[in-house]
């Protein structure tokens, strides 16, 4: 049976992970390379990559980053942050990341997920969605959170799905920050019209908080978070563990 | 030292990398004469089934590694490179394989509970049909790195472990000195490291 998966991301500006850390036995916790090892020798599933640099030289040692993890990290490593062609694609696949991840890049120009997939296939093609109730409807927003695009969320993402998107990384801005549990009820408003893995994003604060997600949604198959992993609040070998002696299929 | 078959289809750095990581000198190449003087053989690939062979044969990779195969030297197909390794696939029209391994890679809508997710993708567990010299540092049940949509069909006597997906899907096969993993060794963690390892000791 294929298990869940627990997915740390890490923020990298100019090369750096961003939200501070600290672990002990880490002599570089700002170090993107040596924060990839360590969660991987923790049984991390996978790891995303968000790269939320503005700058040109920024962007170059990014990409060095990235070719230095896919070195010495051997779990599938997923980049997000920036990517609004098919140029941006090729360029972070090359240096050894799995899957893309694209957000405001399909705001913009709807048939970047299309020909993506078209040239990399489905699996490599990651819809991220950062999703807001508004007005009684889940909407779809842009800019990291910031910009409300009017888009109704549940059609958009399906669209995406249909052009070739094979996995959905829902954020939900709503209770992104918050640490009272993942946004069931939007989770499952995606889970219902999509058939492609789907990760949760925004609300993790503690264990129970990812037992409760795969317990109340068998469809969905990762939690992702940040900085409870990074600020040690909960650790992955415990959480692991804890989702074994629940029941929930997971790799140890 | 390793060659990593190179015919165009995929990106083969982190292949490379994972050999480096166990010590192994690994090096992609095209080249008949670095191939035949190479220990061990991978037969990478990603993508469709039916572009992939055509690729295999217009570079002339697909004699090289017939040839080679018949020399009794140790390869292994990895992900769509195993499928590669069998007779013909039903993906997207009929396609020959290399025909190194009998039986047939189908659709595994074909096989799955309804409703399942395709592609297949995830980490999932090993069950072990048969013994084999892949498994000397690694353990039943240990989890691996699965995308896929086709599986090996037809295949029960060469097939030494599945993976559990509603139905029972080919993980990994063999036949003499060829040896195919449908899953990504070199996405594997340690696992997957450590069945890489055994194939260098093969």
């Amino acid at each position: 049976m294929i298990t869940k998966r627990i997915i740390p991301c890490l923020d990298v500006k100019n090369g750096r992970v961003v939200k501070g850390v600290n672990f002990e036995g880490l002599s570089d916790v700002a170090s993107p390379v040596e924060l990839a090892k360590y969660y991987s020798s923790c049984g991390a599933d996978e790891l995303v990559f968000y790269d939320i640099t503005a700058s040109a030289e920024g962007r170059a040692l990014f990409t060095d980053i990235l070719t230095e993890t896919a070195r010495c990290v051997f779990i599938p490593l997923t980049v997000g942050g920036g990517i609004n062609t098919v140029a941006d694609f090729d360029r972070v696949l090359k240096c050894g990341a799995d899957k893309v991840s694209v957000n405001s890049g399909a705001i913009r120009n709807p048939d970047l997920v299309y020909e993506a997939a078209k040239l990399y296939g489905d699996q490599c093609v990651v819809i991220s969605a950062d999703v807001k109730r508004v007005d009684g409807e889940f909407r779809v927003f842009a800019k990291g959170g910031r910009v409300d695009t009017g888009m109704e969320a549940i059609g958009w993402i399906k669209r995406c799905v249909d052009n070739g998107a094979g996995e959905v990384v829902l954020n939900s801005i709503d209770t992104d920050g918050v640490k009272g549990g993942f946004d069931i009820e939007m989770l499952d408003a995606v889970c219902r019209v999509v058939n492609v893995p789907v990760i949760a994003s925004g609300g993790a604060g503690k264990i129970d908080d990812f037992l409760s997600l795969f317990q109340t949604l068998p469809k969905v198959d990762a939690g992702l978070a940040a900085s409870i992993f990074h600020f040690g609040e909960v650790k992955i070998a415990d959480l692991k563990r804890a989702m074994a002696d629940s029941g929930i299929p997971t790799r140890l | 030292m390793i060659a990593i078959i190179d015919y165009g289809v995929g990106n083969l750095f982190s292949l490379k990398s994972s050999f480096a990581a166990i010590g192994q000198e690994a090096v992609v190449t095209s080249d008949p004469a670095v191939i035949a003087s190479a220990d061990r053989l991978i037969l990478p690939g990603v993508g469709a089934f039916g572009d992939a062979a055509q690729k295999l044969r217009d570079t002339g990779m697909a004699e090289v590694v017939k040839e080679q195969a018949a020399l009794g030297k140790p390869m292994m197909g990895i992900c769509l490179g195993m499928q590669l390794l069998f007779d013909k696939s039903c993906e997207y029209g009929e396609h020959e394989g290399l025909g190194l391994i009998h039986g047939n890679i189908r659709p595994i809508s074909e096989v799955i509970e309804r409703g399942l997710k395709i592609p297949h993708i995830g980490w999932n567990a090993l069950n072990f049909k048969k013994p084999s010299k892949l498994f000397k540092y690694i353990s039943e049940g240990d989890c691996v790195y699965f995308v896929h949509s086709y599986y090996a069909a037809d295949c029960a006597e060469s097939t030494t472990a599945t993976a559990e997906y509603s139905a029972e899907l080919t993980a990994s096969v063999e036949n003499g000195n060829v040896y195919g993993c449908q899953f990504h060794p070199e996405k594997s963690g340690d696992v997957g490291l450590n069945i890489l390892r055994a194939f260098c000791e093969i």
